[in-house]
């Protein structure tokens, strides 16, 4: 039997929007393409291709199975970054000749979508990236607007990474399909969190990542519309494997832990999100019920329970950091980043830099206890009180100060 | 990124953390921006033979900038304005082994003290 996850009470793991553990589940169900049913799924012509092609497709079916699609709209990828990719360039790439020259985004879409558009722009594409309101989501008249006769692809993330906000897939599922345009989206910090139904929300291109549903890293999936047909130029050659869209021989093993994993989510996901939202509520009552002038980024409902980006005001985020070394969380501040520039997410929000500053990222997921959470809760308020008893800022603000009339001297 | 032990130290145990009560014999240097991710406030107190016989800060910021702080009142202390003034931001940089990203901590700490002594001298000069 696989081990379980670990508990550690001086490492407590709160940061399951960067990657999440393997479900035990997953890596069992993993085990035997590695040693006994090694075979090349491809290879098509005898018992050991055959068992392996098996696995493959009910894995994909699995995956399938969690969006609404067909089996036979997903492939596999090495993850959600290359899903991105192969999603905006080989669609750009591919119907380039017929005058589709346009792609909207969005400015707070991870990183790997925005270099992507950022390419594509210097290869001759026009790329419109929508604002968000001070809530993380975007304005769904502002994207009819954009909307062009060259417009290609709106390509908008379910649930930012940062800040855990649900963009309204819906809605711009339906605004997409009336205007004829393609609609992708960046979907692993939301699948097997939230229901996703291809089809009800009229998605045409949806990114999967295996290591953010405790899938292992290195494995993902997209999903390619097959009625009306979506058609991408691949970005990597050789064998057509996966319809053409992407060559090289399939990992079974990767693919079958993704299945599972998806499989798993499918199954538990109700209770899952259930129990998540408890133990968002029990930690935020713990917090403000020590500390005041601590905020929320992003909307208050719309958004993925187990998100929590939270300014703690007047304490600078990597200095809360150093005093929360049992909590494994990321923060908003770039401090350390040669720029000293706050999360460009929050700067989108139009969080004021300071505020920026001073915001932790708390991802709680499958294996996260309510006891840690305690203890994550005891250690940052703890930390908070400690920093702010030293803040020139908390001081300031406390003797009525407003900060914002203060000349500083920006370095 | 790995803090270097003496940078731990002086986060974990910050010397001279606090305020001292404004009057003529001291002097109050407010340096950095919020939105930059560092404030340090450092205050002296003086005497007539112009030693710094207390100093405080309050820092918001990284553990780096609440070290550097931290470390120059301890330094200032007991000096002469003109030894304090003469403390370099890589004195700073050297002893806590600040990474190349956190040497700008380390020039706020010596704008601090700059600024604190700067604010010290024109009082002395206004009640002069």
């Amino acid at each position: 039997m696989t081990e379980t996850v670990k508990q550690d009470m001086n490492h407590i793991y709160l940061d399951y929007q960067a990657t999440t553990p393997c479900d035990p589940r997953v890596v069992e169900a993993m085990m035997p393409y590695f040693t006994q049913k090694f075979g090349n799924p491809h290879s098509r012509v005898h018992h050991h291709a055959w068992e392996a092609e098996e696995a493959v497709e009910n894995a994909r079916a699995q995956v399938a199975s969690l969006i609404g699609a067909d089996p036979k709209e997903v492939i596999f990828t090495s993850g959600a970054t290359e899903s991105n990719n192969l999603a905006l360039k080989g669609a750009a790439q591919f119907y380039k000749s017929r005058g589709k020259t346009h792609i909207i985004t969005c400015v707070t879409e991870h990183k790997c979508v925005l270099d992507t558009c950022r390419h594509l722009g210097l290869d001759g594409f026009d790329i419109t990236y929508l604002p968000v309101g001070s809530d993380g989501l975007i304005n769904l008249d502002d994207l009819k607007a954009a909307i062009r006769p060259e417009t290609l692809m709106v390509s908008i993330m379910a649930a930012n990474n940062e800040i855990g906000v649900l963009q309204p897939l819906r809605e711009i599922g339906a605004i997409c399909r009336e205007a004829g345009v393609f609609f992708h989206t960046d979907a692993a910090q939301a699948v097997g969190k939230i229901p996703m139904d291809v089809n009800e929300m009229n998605i045409d291109l949806l990114s999967i990542s295996g290591h953010k549903i405790y899938a292992p890293k290195g494995v993902g999936a997209l999903y390619v519309r097959r009625r009306p047909r979506v058609r991408l130029n691949p970005l990597i050659n050789g064998g057509g494997q996966e319809r053409g869209m992407r060559s090289g021989t399939l990992s079974p093993a990767l693919c079958v832990g993704l299945g599972e994993a998806c499989a798993i989510a499918e199954r538990e996901m109700a209770a899952e999100q259930k129990r998540t939202t408890e133990l968002k509520d029990f930690f935020m009552n713990k917090l403000t019920s020590e500390l005041e002038d601590i905020y929320i980024n992003g909307h208050p409902e719309h958004r993925l329970a187990g998100c929590l980006n939270i300014s703690f005001a007047y304490v600078e985020g990597e200095g809360l950091m150093m005093g929360i070394k049992n909590l494994s969380l990321s923060s908003g501040s770039a401090c350390t980043s040669a720029s000293l520039e706050p999360s460009y997410v929050l700067r989108a929000l139009g969080v004021e830099e300071e505020l920026a500053h001073t915001s932790l990222r708390i991802g709680i997921g499958r294996f996260t206890t309510k006891e840690e959470l305690e203890v994550a809760a005891d250690s940052i308020i703890k930390t908070v009180k400690k920093l702010r008893d030293m803040s020139p800022l908390y001081e300031m603000a406390k003797a009525g100060i407003d900060l914002k009339s203060i000349q500083w001297a920006a370095h | 990124m790995a803090y270097s032990n003496k940078v731990i130290d002086h986060y974990e145990n910050p010397r001279n953390v606090g305020a001292i009560e404004e009057g003529n014999d001291t002097g109050t240097g407010l340096v950095g921006a919020p939105a930059c991710g560092d404030v340090m406030k450092l205050q002296i107190k003086v005497d007539e033979s112009g030693k710094i016989t207390d100093a405080k800060f309050k820092t918001f910021g990284c553990g780096s900038a609440i070290a550097s702080s931290s470390l120059a009142t301890e330094w200032i202390k007991g000096k002469t304005i003109e030894e304090a003034s003469s403390i370099k931001n890589s004195d700073i940089a050297e002893y806590l082994a600040l990474p190349p990203v956190k040497i700008h901590c380390s020039i706020l700490a010596q704008d601090a003290i700059q600024s604190a002594i700067e604010n010290y001298k024109s009082k002395q000069q206004q009640s002069a």
